[in-house]
């Protein structure tokens, strides 16, 4: 199995990268871009075959390493 | 007196901390390696700057689930001062010792210089050497030095007189270029509840002897000394 995990700010903390990539699209001459948030994209492969208990598990993994839940989001998909 | 400095793969500011440790306590500091769970007792702990694991993840993010930081995190639920500088700052908010987090540095920019900073609190082991308001001169060498928490926080921090440190300009006042990182409240530096964990982005390891063009430094770690002689 792989867990497909998306780390993302919160609404409300400032995104200083986004905003630069924001301002470079710009610069490339590609409009209307209203905004650009940044975050990370991680894979997981599992040994296990039991998704439910995946979820868990790399819900677990989000909360105490992946993710800084002061600032950040998550969200998991278990393929 | 015995203190210890952590070291990790990564730390870049731990012979300084070590040499200062030394220079200003007269006694034995420990070198003590990050995979290392058998910490012997001392009397003050640093966590040094550097970019610990290559600031892989987040800045701090691997550090804090060493073998070393879980007993670090025991020593100060015991009252052991502890002090994070730098990197030493991110790993213990990481840990949860300290609220917040540091984020990248609102330019976008490394940024490498000395800053003043007003002393906000003496009500701290390590700041109890400086007067209320006195403004001192620390360098600060950091990518992700902006710090961030809730409103709720930044509240609870003022009204309980947690801010050791603000970034101020050389006379005293805020605004300006003073803040170099684009930290909330021009927070340079945070205590925790029970007041014996300091996290700051400065450096005062790097200011404590005239040689180094300065030592304001000096009297944080006195102050640290003197509550745990």
């Amino acid at each position: 199995m792989k867990a497909k995990i998306h780390v993302t700010l919160k609404n409300g903390v400032l995104d200083p990268q986004g905003k630069a990539v924001q301002s470079a699209l710009a610069a490339l001459g590609f409009d209307g871009v209203d905004g650009v948030r940044q975050g990370k994209y991680i894979e997981i492969d599992l040994a296990g075959s039991d998704p439910a208990a995946a979820k868990i598990q790399v819900d677990e993994m989000c909360k105490k390493l992946l993710a800084n839940t002061v600032i950040e989001n998550y969200s998991v998909e278990i393929e | 007196m015995k203190s210890a400095v952590i070291v990790f793969p990564g730390s870049n500011c731990d012979r300084d901390a070590q040499t200062a440790l030394r220079d200003v306590t007269g006694g034995d500091v420990i070198m003590h390696w990050h995979q290392d769970a058998q910490l012997p007792p001392v009397d003050l702990i640093v966590v040094p700057g550097g970019f610990s694991y290559g600031d892989y993840l987040r800045c701090g993010a691997m550090a804090a689930h060493s073998a070393a930081m879980r007993e670090v995190a025991r020593r100060a639920e015991a009252g052991v001062p502890v002090i994070g500088i730098c990197n030493g700052f991110q790993i213990l908010t990481e840990v949860g010792l300290l609220p917040g987090v540091l984020m990248r540095n609102a330019n976008l920019k490394f940024v490498c210089r000395d800053v003043y900073l007003s002393v906000e609190t003496t009500s701290t082991p390590f700041t109890r050497g400086y007067e209320q308001g006195q403004v001192v001169r620390f360098p600060v060498a950091h990518h992700d030095g902006n710090y961030f928490a809730d409103d709720e926080t930044l509240k609870r921090l003022a009204d309980e007189d947690r801010v050791a440190f603000r970034y101020v300009n050389a006379d005293g006042s805020r605004g300006g270029s003073a803040n170099p990182n684009g930290s909330a409240d021009d927070i340079a530096g945070v205590i925790n509840e029970k007041r014996n964990v300091l996290g700051m982005m400065p450096h005062p390891e790097r200011l404590v002897d005239l040689a180094q063009g300065g030592d304001d430094g000096r009297a944080l770690i006195q102050g640290a000394l003197a509550a745990v002689a």
